[in-house]
């Protein structure tokens, strides 16, 4: 079952090298370590490589075949034909130390620059109380093994040295989006993230992502999430919303205030419109705060102006237009608007925010609302299920949880709904769109007290 | 000539895994310097492979759990061999530990309102270990590696240097442990040498304390779930400075390592996979576990397959299923079964959850198990029975040190987690090894630090004759060539150990073994290896070879002396377990160029600890004449 592979190894160190050719033993089930691991024990006992469990867990035998960043012992021999010729080459974003070993001090540098967990000072340890649901985001950071392929694939960094000392690269915004997301972490991360470790020089390619061992979805899941946040925070005039505001925070931000608020924002909101009115901040408070008191059908007006001010910025765009979506299918559900006449509004201002969103993750609850609207409830279970795996603030929750609710029911789910339900009227009792939703659920026999 | 570096600090940790990190924490928050010397890059050490969890009495999942009964469970799993201060130290110090890790930046599992959830694993009484999915392991090591990096943050704001009193110094082997006896000191540690990889440098820590915590020595055997680093540099660096191990043979193999494909033989299949519903079947298709049940456990184990189905879904009414009998119990019926030709292709036996849960199940249940099959060797466990067979695994064996400070015999040594020896008697619990180096290698971190202020300014000195001597002797390889081939001995001892010296021993087996060994020694002392010292790994082999062989020595003398069946231990000759061996610790020490083993009462258990057991229980294991000091069992 073993025949003679064709392998070119990079063998060298800082200053010089070159590729040498090897024919060797390949046996049936092996990965390249074993075959790296033939050649030092019968051909060349020097050839330097680091690795440690063989399993995939500690992440050490980082390397490229190919050309392409990848795990040593988890990349199998038979993805290649008997005849290839395969090279395998050392990480090329970091110098070499020799052969296939790179000086990964990079990584721990930056890893230093990232202020450590901050808990609250009087919280004694035994007394931390987190839910599972909210321990979940930070964990799927935290599976990450620092193998350092994320790093060495990123293109921000890959052929540009220049640009290392501004940028921590795609491993540390993991780091800094799990700390962010910890639900006891006091520290503000999204500014630091974009001051200091070079979060905008990102463009989101998903180079990462593919390359992750572990499947992190480092874009999806936390490098966007915390780019939106982070526009959030640096342009927000509302800073009495309170520093941790979330990816749809223009909803949010309103829904989380009291009523008398929300008529106060709205009068100072149109009081700065009159001075000017494509003000993007005064625009979106108005939005806010007009569907904080059900106001759909207007708040969709609004939004409506502020995609059209929103510039070409990507970000203030997808935001501009996932925030007018979501206002004109609330509206729809609501019955202020029909859904014909909306439809294509809707179909094409969803399009462009996810175009511009680039992921599955962050407009799931809209996608969601869509396909109830338009009565899909299967799909429009699954899309809200996953969008509430990664709703990070309590409104936005409590929303998806509302969407999920109502497809459950009409598919005949009364138990499962009813438990969606309490669960999101625990979150946001005073939710505008429940009026109309309960009813609803009340016509189908859920209970929703 | 070569450049030497010089470093002076207050304690040197040796090891960069759940031990030595938690050690060189405590060390650093004593306020002493402290340098974290490690073999492999920071956070990559063996402990990321831990998968099921961190066992600590917290009663978060059942409020029954205390630490008198998690120690009971200990002991048991030891086989009574255990060193019972530090099963007591264990038991009643785990769960602030995990707390503590809470307070690093952990994030355990948690319950539905809201504490550190805890899993059931084999030999714990009530729902016990502390985890993350099935990746504990690497939350605990990055946890504890952030940790200090947060201290290293506070060091630059204090003192402007962030290394000022914690520096890690990775892929650093120590060679050598150095003491003061040639300035007429009287035989303390004065410090360490060794090799820095990337530049083969070599350098020289002076230090007056030491921790060792290198894990343990799955590298002697052929099939073996350890990493590479796993070579017993720890318990050969302490016989090398005059002290003692204990115990070393009992070595635990696991029961389900994977056995093909060959590249990948040993690697762990959780426990999780059998405590789940799989079930081990041999190549005749019959579930063979109910034929292996010992009479000790007979009451506590299912009979039939109904009612070890039944098991699963109603625990209170039901015998649990033969499968999940502690390890070494599993590990010796797949032996069996496999010795007896009713194995799989690849030499195991097969182990089925295809058959029991639906695919979607599994999936969620086991993610990285599935991941694992699927990508290492193809094998879908959704559709198809994974082939599994015993796979070295953990030493229970290692470092003689007293349990309340983790002081080895030498002054100024001291040794936590799997290189130490006592803790987990002739058998571990699944989940008392990572609450194990959070326990010890605390205390060892704090009474480094303690012994340090002790000595005040009167330190033990390094001598440049100890240096240089350390220096040839690393140097050797290099000496001449078309010497012995290291990978081809270390083969060749990986092939004998797993022979000679696995599950099953005799007599005439393992004294094979022990003139097997010295063969090797010779060969050993012969080798040569090519290129320079950069990076070099046959030079890095050639200096872990002599660590692995005297492991393995001790291994084998202790095997052949100890004359009973005892947890990681079987003797086919001795085939029970006798209270009189149990009273007995074997203690190797360095004699010439091998090895001497002589015998040691094991410390007596105290009476308030003992009446935590019942009678009819400790008669299984005790003489007659232990059991006296117990008063009367009440009618």
């Amino acid at each position: 079952m073993s025949y003679n592979a064709r392998f070119r190894v990079w063998r060298g160190d800082d200053t010089d090298g070159e590729l040498e050719d090897f024919s060797v033993e390949v046996k049936e089930g092996e990965v390249i370590l074993d075959i790296i691991h033939r050649l030092q024990a019968t051909q060349t006992p020097d050839l330097a490589v680091r690795w440690n469990c063989k399993a995939g867990k500690c992440g050490s035998c980082s390397a490229e075949v190919n050309g392409r960043p990848r795990l040593m012992c988890m990349t199998r021999m038979s993805t290649y034909t008997e005849d290839e010729v395969i090279t395998v080459t050392p990480l090329r974003a970091f110098p070499v130390i020799k052969d296939l070993v790179t000086d990964v001090s990079f990584n721990y540098q930056k890893a230093r620059e990232v202020p450590a967990f901050a808990p609250p000072a009087e919280l004694a340890p035994g007394e931390y109380r987190m839910q599972q649901i909210d321990v979940e985001r930070s964990q799927e950071f935290r599976k990450c093994i620092e193998c350092f392929l994320c790093q060495d694939t990123c293109h921000v960094v890959r052929d540009h040295e220049e640009n290392k000392e501004s940028f921590a690269g795609p491993r540390f915004f993991i780091r800094l989006a799990e700390l962010d997301m910890h639900p006891l972490d006091t520290k503000d991360r999204k500014r630091e993230a974009q001051a200091t470790h070079g979060l905008g020089m990102c463009n989101i390619t998903k180079c990462c992502t593919e390359v992750c061992p572990e499947h992190i979805k480092i874009t999806d899941n936390a490098i966007i999430p915390m780019k939106e946040r982070v526009v959030d925070t640096q342009y927000d005039p509302l800073v009495w919303l309170g520093s941790k505001i979330p990816r749809r925070s223009a909803m949010a931000a309103s829904k989380s205030l009291a009523a008398g608020d929300t008529e106060t924002a709205e009068a100072r909101a149109r009081e700065r419109l009159r001075d000017k009115p494509s003000d993007a901040a005064a625009l979106r408070t108005l939005a806010e705060a007009l569907r904080a008191q059900g106001r759909f059908g207007d708040a969709s007006k609004v939004t409506r102006t502020q995609l059209e001010h929103a510039g070409r910025g990507r970000v203030a765009r997808m935001e501009a237009a996932s925030a007018h979506a979501w206002t004109l299918l609330c509206a729809v559900e609501d019955g202020e608007v029909e859904l014909e006449k909306a439809e294509d509004e809707i179909a094409t201002t969803l399009q462009l925010a996810q175009r511009l969103a680039s992921t599955g993750t962050v407009l799931a609850g809209t996608h969601a609302l869509h396909n109830l609207m338009h009565g899909r409830l299967a799909e429009a279970v699954e899309h809200a299920r996953e969008a509430i795996i990664w709703d990070r603030d309590r409104s936005t929750r409590a929303d998806d949880l509302v969407t999920l609710a109502e497809a459950l029911a009409g598919l005949g789910e009364s138990d499962e709904s009813a438990s969606a339900m309490s669960e999101a009227l625990q979150l946001w009792p005073d939710n505008p769109r429940l009026t109309g939703v309960r009813a609803n659920l009340e016509d189908m026999n859920v209970p929703t007290a | 000539m070569t450049e030497i570096q010089r470093h002076r600090f207050d304690v040197v940790v040796i090891g960069a895994g759940g031990a030595g990190l938690r050690a060189a924490i405590e060390a650093r928050l004593q306020g002493k310097r402290t340098a974290i010397v490690c073999k492999s890059l920071f956070g990559k050490a063996h402990t990321v492979m831990a998968e099921g969890g961190a066992a600590a009495a917290m009663g978060n999942v059942n409020s029954k759990d205390n630490w008198q009964v998690h120690f009971r469970d200990t002991m048991r799993g030891g086989k009574f061999m255990n060193h019972w201060r530090m099963a007591e130290l264990h038991a009643k110090e785990a769960p602030d530990r995990v707390w503590e890790l809470e307070t690093y930046g952990a994030l355990f599992d948690r319950t539905k309102d809201g504490k550190i959830s805890q899993r059931n694993f084999g030999g714990h009484e009530y729902p016990r270990l502390a985890h993350v999915g099935d990746r504990t392991g690497l939350e605990m090591i990055r946890t504890l590696q952030q940790k200090i990096v947060s201290l290293q943050q506070e060091d630059q704001r204090e003192h402007g240097d962030a290394e000022a009193l914690v520096k890690v110094f990775a892929e650093t082997t120590i060679t050598a442990l150095l003491k003061d006896d040639a300035t007429g000191g009287s035989g303390r540690i004065s410090g360490a040498v060794g090799y820095t990889r990337e530049n083969g440098t070599f350098v020289v820590f002076e230090a007056p304390a030491v921790v060792l915590a290198t894990g343990g020595i799955g590298k002697s055997f052929k099939v073996t779930s350890n990493s590479w680093e796993y070579t017993g540099d720890g318990h050969a660096l302490a016989m090398k400075a005059g002290a003692t191990l204990l115990n070393m043979e009992f070595v635990q193999f696991h029961p389900t390592g994977m056995v093909w494909p060959p590249s990948v033989k040993g690697i762990l299949v959780t426990e999780s996979v059998r405590g789940d519903g799989g079930v081990l079947k041999n190549s005749e298709g019959k579930r063979f576990m109910f034929e292996y049940v010992p009479a000790v456990f007979r009451k506590q184990y299912a009979e039939t397959e109904q009612e070890a189905d039944a098991w699963y879904d109603d625990q209170a009414n039901n015998r649990r299923p033969p499968e999940l009998l502690p390890r070494d119990e599993v590990a010796r019926a797949i032996n069996s079964e496999v010795k007896a030709g009713r194995g799989s292709p690849a030499g195991g036996v097969f182990l089925d959850i295809a058959s029991r849960l639906p695919a979607e199940a599994i999936r969620k249940k086991l993610p990285s198990m599935y991941h694992q099959f699927k990508e290492l060797a193809d094998v879908d466990i959704t559709a198809e029975p994974m082939e599994v067979g015993p796979t070295c695994h953990y030493v229970m064996g290692g470092v003689e040190v007293d349990p309340d400070t983790a002081a080895a015999t030498v002054p100024g040594l001291f040794a936590a987690g799997e290189c130490s020896g006592g803790m987990h008697g002739s058998n571990r619990l699944g989940g008392n090894s990572l609450s194990d180096l959070l326990v010890f290698g605390r205390r060892a971190g704090l009474s480094a630090a303690e012994y340090v202020d002790a000595l005040g300014s009167a330190r033990p000195t390094v001598t440049d004759a100890d240096v240089e001597d350390a220096r040839t002797q690393a140097e050797a390889p290099f000496a001449g060539t078309g010497g012995e081939n290291p990978y081809a001995i270390h083969a060749d001892l990986q092939q004998m150990m797993h022979d000679l010296v696995g599950i099953i021993r005799t007599k005439d087996e393992v004294e094979r073994a022990l003139a097997g060994l010295e063969e090797l020694k010779a060969r050993a002392a012969k080798i040569s290896v090519p290129g320079d010292k950069v990076f070099n790994p046959g030079w890095h082999l050639s200096l872990d070879l002599p660590n692995m062989l005297i492991v393995s020595e001790c291994i084998a003398r202790s095997a052949l002396i100890r004359e009973e069946s005892r947890g990681g231990h079987t003797r086919d000759d001795y085939p029970t377990m006798s209270p009189e061996w149990r009273k007995v610790n074997l203690v190797c020490r360095p004699d010439g160029a091998g090895v001497e083993v002589t015998q040691q009462p094991l410390p007596v258990m105290p009476p308030e600890l003992l009446s935590l057991f019942d009678r009819e229980e400790l008669s299984k294991y005790m003489t007659d004449d232990e059991l006296a000091i117990l008063p009367e069992e009440k009618a």
